[in-house]
C-alpha cells in the first residue's frame, strides 16, 4: 500500500487500488477505542438516467435511496441485525451523488467489516420484500414533508435548477417510489455497486494490510464498465425567482440561493470548494460586518447561516434562517457582495477568516465519519482533501472577490420562503 | 480512561480528562441550579446575553474577531436540563496547541475569554446593555415558539411536559413563553449576580495540557468569581404513580401523526433497565424496530429512550393517523414481550454489546464526555462509563424481566392532522 503523511494536520493515509478497481483508504487512529468503516458507491439521488448495456434507462425518483434501504436484506435475514448483534451501530445515507454504508464498533471489527462488504455487494430482494418497504419509506417521506427545513431547501433547489437532476428529491415521492420493482433495483445495483465505482475507507486502530486482504477476499474479482449518466443540460439562468409555502411554523423562514458556475474535477474542484466556503464566511459568516449589522438590527438571529455546495455539474451558495423581513436581508446580501467585489476585502479581516477556516477544517478531523466522507468525495472528484493547508496557501483574497463578482448577482439569485399558516 | 475531579473553590469543581488523540481541546463552564418554572427563562436567557460582549470585547464583532484569531476557537452558549437541574454556561472548543501553525498557546487565552464572558460582561449603568437584553429576549421567545417547527422534537417534548406536569422534570429547559415575555432587564442582572455567586460551577477540560496548567489557567480566569451560600443541586424525585393512564390528543396541520407513550419505572435497578430499554426500543435490533417498523411497516421510526436520571421510559414514533390503535397495541405487546422474557439469546447479547460499544466509544468524543460527566456531576452520581459498562456486563436476564415488570404506561400523547378529526 502507498502511505502518505500529512505533517501539517498530523494524519497519514494508506491507499491502494485493487485489481477490480476498488479504492481502499485506511487512516490509522491508534489511541481510539472505536474503528469506523465506510463503504460508498458513486451513485445517489441525482443518478436517475443512465446507460446500462447500451440502453438508456429512466428510473424513478428516489430509487438510489430505496436501494439503500433494501441492501440490508440478506438471504439469511437482515445485515442490520447481524451487525447490531456484535454491538456495531450500522447505518447508511443517500446523498445527491453518493450512497454510503457504515458502522463503528469497538469489538469484532474485522468480522463486522466482512458483513458490511458482503451485504452491500450481494443484492437480495423479492417482490414482497420490495413492496413491504413502501410503507416504511412512505412514512420517511411523510416525516420529511412535514419538516420545514427540508421543504425550504428542496423548493430552493427547484427554483435554482431547471433541468439538472440536482432538483430531484433524494427520497422521491410516495407516488414515484410506487413504480420501483425488484428488477429495477437489480439493474441499478449491477450498474453502480461494482468495485470500480466504489471506495472503502477505514478509520481506526487497524492493520491496513488486513483491510485490503478482507476486501480482496469478499468482493467480486472484476469491476464493471464506466456507466454514462445524464444529469440534464442546465442553463446559466435560474428556473424560478421565488417560491413560497405555508406550513405549521412559528415564524417565517427563508433561504436565498445563488446559482454558481460549476468547475471540473481535480484539485480545482477542492480549491473552488474552499474558495466558496471562505466567500460565504467573508460575505455573511458570523464574524462578517454584514452578519453583525443584520443581527443588531434584529433582521436575523442565531439561526442565520450560509454554506457553499458542489455536486456533479452544479455549484451553489445559499444562506438563510428565521426572519421577519427576508427581502431586506436578501437585498443587504447582494449589496454587501457588490461592495466586496468593488472595494476588495479588508486585509486584516481576510487573514482572520483564513485562520478560522483552517481551524474549522482541522476540527473536522475529529470526526471519523467526516474523514471517511471527505476522502471518498475526494476520490470521486480527483483531489486529496488532506492537502487543504496547501490549497489554502494558494488562495488569495482576489480569488474570493472574483468569486463574489461572478456568482453573487441579481440574475443568479432565488428566494424560497416558508410562512406560518393563517390561524 | 484517566479522569480526576478536583474542588477548585467553594462549589467549583473541575473534571479533568487528559487526551492527546484529538485535534482540539474542549473547555466547558456550566452553572447548575434546580430547575424552576419562575427562573427557567431567566437562566436560559443569561448565557445568550453574556455571549454578546465583555468589558474587553464589548460587542459581537470584537468577540468574533478575537475567536477568529485564536484559529477559529468556538465558544457556544448552552442551556441543558440534567435530571431536575438546569445547566447554563459555555462550551469552548479550540485547536490543540500542537497544531497552531505559529506555535501559540491557546488554552490560556480561551480560558481567560471564558472567565471574562462569565465574570465581566459588557454593562451600561450597572446592568446589561439594553439592546443585548432586548434582542436576546426576542430570540429566546422565538426559540421557545419554534419548537413546533420540528414535529418529532415537539411531540417528544409535549409527552414529557404532559407526563411530568407539576414536577421539575416537566419544565422546559428554556422555560415558558409566558415567563420569557415578562423578563426584565434590571431583574435579570440581579439574577445573574445570584446565579454566578450561589450556584454550583462545573468546569470540564479534555485535551493535551497537563492538569496543573489547566488548574492554573482556570484559577486565573475565574479569580474574580464571587462565591457565597452555595445552594445544592437537585437530586431527581420519583415520578408519582398515576391511577389511570392520561391521554392527550392534539391536532395540527401535518401529514404524519406522532405517537408518544410515557412509562414510569418502579425499579431502581438502573443497569437492568438500561438493558431492558435497549431490548425494547433502544437499538436497530430492538423489539420496536424489528416489529413495529420492519415486520408491520407501520413507521419509519419507533424507538424508546430510558431517562436514567429520572427513571422513565418514553417511546417516540411517526405513523399514519389511521394506524394509531395498531401501533399503540403493538408497542404495548412488545413491552409485554420484554417483561415476559419472550427473548432470544442473540437479542440479549446484541443489546449488551450495543450498550458496551456506546460506553467504550464515549472516550472518542469530547462532546459526549462533557455531556456525560456534567449529567453525572449534577445528579450526584459518580460512575464512569467503564463502571456503567461493568454493571451492564453483570446484568442477568432475571433482573431485566423483574425490573421491566415495574414499567407501567402512564401518559399517551398523539399528534394528528386536522382533516383526521372530521
Amino acid at each position: 500500500m502507498k502511505q502518505s503523511f500529512y505533517e501539517r494536520i498530523g494524519e497519514s493515509v494508506h491507499r491502494e487500488v485493487l485489481p477490480n478497481g476498488l479504492q481502499v483508504c485506511v487512516v490509522p487512529k491508534p489511541e481510539f477505542a472505536k474503528s469506523y468503516a465506510f463503504f460508498a458507491t458513486r451513485y445517489g439521488g441525482m443518478d436517475t438516467r443512465f446507460c446500462l448495456d447500451g440502453k438508456w434507462l429512466d428510473t424513478p425518483a428516489g430509487i438510489a435511496h430505496y436501494l439503500e434501504h433494501k441492501m440490508f436484506d440478506t438471504k439469511e435475514g437482515n445485515a442490520l441485525q447481524e451487525l447490531a448483534k456484535n454491538g456495531a451501530e450500522p447505518n447508511a445515507f443517500t446523498s445527491n451523488a453518493m450512497t454510503g454504508y457504515y458502522f463503528d464498533s469497538t469489538d469484532h471489527f474485522e468480522e463486522n467489516l466482512e458483513i458490511l462488504l458482503s451485504f452491500v455487494s450481494i443484492p437480495y430482494f423479492t417482490e414482497e420484500s420490495v413492496a413491504k418497504e413502501q410503507g416504511i419509506i412512505g412514512q420517511e417521506i411523510r416525516m420529511i414533508e412535514d419538516n420545514p427545513d427540508w421543504q425550504i431547501y428542496t423548493r430552493m433547489m427547484r427554483a435554482l435548477y431547471r433541468n439538472s437532476t440536482a432538483r430531484t428529491s433524494i427520497a422521491g415521492t410516495v407516488e414515484s417510489i410506487s413504480h420501483i420493482t425488484a428488477e429495477t433495483l437489480y439493474d441499478c445495483h449491477k450498474a453502480f455497486y461494482t468495485p470500480s465505482n466504489m471506495v472503502l475507507t477505514v478509520v481506526g486502530d487497524v492493520k491496513p494490510e488486513h483491510i485490503v486482504d478482507t476486501a480482496r477476499r469478499i468482493l467480486p474479482r472484476e469491476g464493471g464498465p464506466v456507466i454514462p449518466r445524464d444529469y440534464g443540460t442546465e442553463p446559466e439562468t435560474v428556473a424560478e425567482r421565488e417560491t413560497s409555502l405555508a406550513m405549521e411554523v412559528s415564524m417565517p423562514q427563508f433561504l436565498t440561493g445563488f446559482k454558481c458556475r460549476p468547475v471540473a474535477d481535480g484539485e480545482d474542484y477542492m480549491r473552488m470548494s474552499l474558495i466558496g466556503d471562505m466567500a460565504c464566511d467573508i460575505l455573511l459568516g458570523d464574524s462578517s460586518p454584514l452578519y453583525l449589522r443584520l443581527y443588531d438590527q434584529g433582521l436575523i438571529n442565531t439561526s442565520f447561516g450560509g454554506t457553499f455546495e458542489m455536486m456533479p455539474g452544479v455549484a451553489y451558495l445559499y444562506a438563510g434562517g428565521d426572519s421577519k423581513d427576508s427581502r431586506a436581508v436578501m437585498a443587504e446580501i447582494r449589496k454587501e457582495a457588490d461592495r466586496l467585489a468593488r472595494e476588495g476585502i479588508d486585509e486584516d479581516f481576510y487573514q482572520r477568516v483564513r485562520r478560522a477556516a483552517f481551524g474549522s477544517n482541522l476540527r473536522g478531523l475529529n470526526s471519523f465519519e467526516n474523514i471517511a466522507v471527505s476522502l471518498t468525495e475526494g476520490y470521486f472528484h480527483g483531489y486529496d482533501p488532506f492537502r487543504f493547508p496547501q490549497v489554502f496557501d494558494s488562495i488569495t483574497k482576489e480569488d474570493i472577490a472574483a468569486f463574489l463578482r461572478d456568482n453573487i448577482t441579481e440574475d443568479r439569485m432565488v428566494l424560497s420562503e416558508i410562512v406560518p399558516k393563517e390561524a | 480512561m484517566e479522569m480526576t475531579r478536583t474542588k477548585l473553590a467553594e462549589g467549583v469543581y473541575l473534571t479533568y480528562l487528559p487526551a492527546r488523540k484529538f485535534k482540539t481541546s474542549l473547555l466547558s463552564a456550566q452553572f447548575a441550579v434546580p430547575i424552576r418554572q419562575e427562573t427557567a427563562s431567566a437562566y436560559a436567557l443569561l448565557p445568550a446575553v453574556l455571549r454578546r460582549g465583555t468589558v474587553t470585547y464589548p460587542d459581537m464583532g470584537s468577540l468574533s474577531a478575537r475567536l477568529d484569531r485564536l484559529y477559529g476557537a468556538r465558544i457556544d452558549y448552552t442551556v441543558r436540563k440534567k435530571g431536575e437541574n438546569q445547566c447554563v454556561g459555555f462550551v469552548a472548543s479550540f485547536i490543540d496547541d500542537s497544531f497552531a501553525p505559529g506555535g501559540e498557546k491557546l488554552l490560556e487565552p480561551v480560558a481567560d475569554l471564558l472567565g471574562e464572558l462569565i465574570c465581566d460582561p459588557a454593562t451600561e449603568r450597572g446592568r446589561f446593555v439594553p439592546a443585548y437584553f432586548e434582542s436576546e429576549k426576542t430570540n429566546l421567545i422565538d426559540a421557545i415558539r419554534s419548537l413546533i417547527n420540528d414535529k418529532r422534537d415537539y411531540a417528544d417534548s409535549r409527552l414529557l411536559w404532559e407526563m411530568c406536569a407539576g414536577e421539575p422534570y416537566g419544565i422546559s429547559r428554556l422555560g415558558s413563553e409566558e415567563t420569557a415575555e415578562k423578563l426584565q432587564l434590571r431583574k435579570l442582572y440581579a439574577q445573574y449576580g445570584q446565579l454566578i455567586a450561589t450556584s454550583r460551577l462545573e468546569l470540564f477540560y479534555s485535551g493535551s495540557a497537563d492538569e496543573n496548567r489547566v488548574v492554573r489557567a482556570l484559577r486565573s480566569a475565574f479569580s474574580t468569581l464571587p462565591r457565597e451560600n452555595i445552594q445544592d443541586v437537585a437530586i431527581p424525585q420519583d415520578h408519582p404513580a398515576r391511577e389511570e393512564v392520561r391521554t392527550v390528543v392534539e391536532e395540527l396541520d401535518v401529514t404524519q401523526g406522532k405517537l408518544g407513550m410515557g412509562f414510569s419505572c418502579g425499579s431502581s435497578d438502573t443497569a437492568a433497565l438500561l438493558m431492558g430499554n435497549t431490548l425494547f426500543g433502544g437499538s436497530s435490533n430492538s423489539k420496536l424496530f424489528l416489529n413495529v417498523r420492519e415486520k408491520l411497516s407501520l413507521c419509519y421510526y419507533a424507538s424508546s429512550l430510558y431517562h436514567r436520571q429520572k427513571g422513565l421510559i418514553t417511546v417516540s414514533s411517526g405513523i399514519e393517523f389511521d394506524n394509531y390503535q395498531k401501533a399503540y397495541d403493538e408497542i404495548l405487546a412488545q413491552l409485554a414481550a420484554v417483561q415476559n422474557g419472550d427473548l432470544e439469546d442473540w437479542e440479549l447479547e446484541g443489546a449488551r454489546s450495543t450498550l458496551l460499544n456506546a460506553y467504550a466509544s464515549m472516550g472518542d468524543s469530547q462532546g459526549k464526555l462533557e455531556n456525560f460527566y456534567l449529567g453525572q456531576a449534577v445528579t450526584g452520581q459518580s460512575e464512569t462509563p467503564e463502571d456503567l459498562a461493568a454493571q451492564v456486563r453483570q446484568v442477568t436476564p432475571e433482573r431485566i424481566f423483574k425490573a421491566m415488570k415495574t414499567v407501567k404506561l402512564d401518559t399517551v400523547y398523539f399528534l394528528r392532522g386536522k382533516e383526521a378529526a372530521e
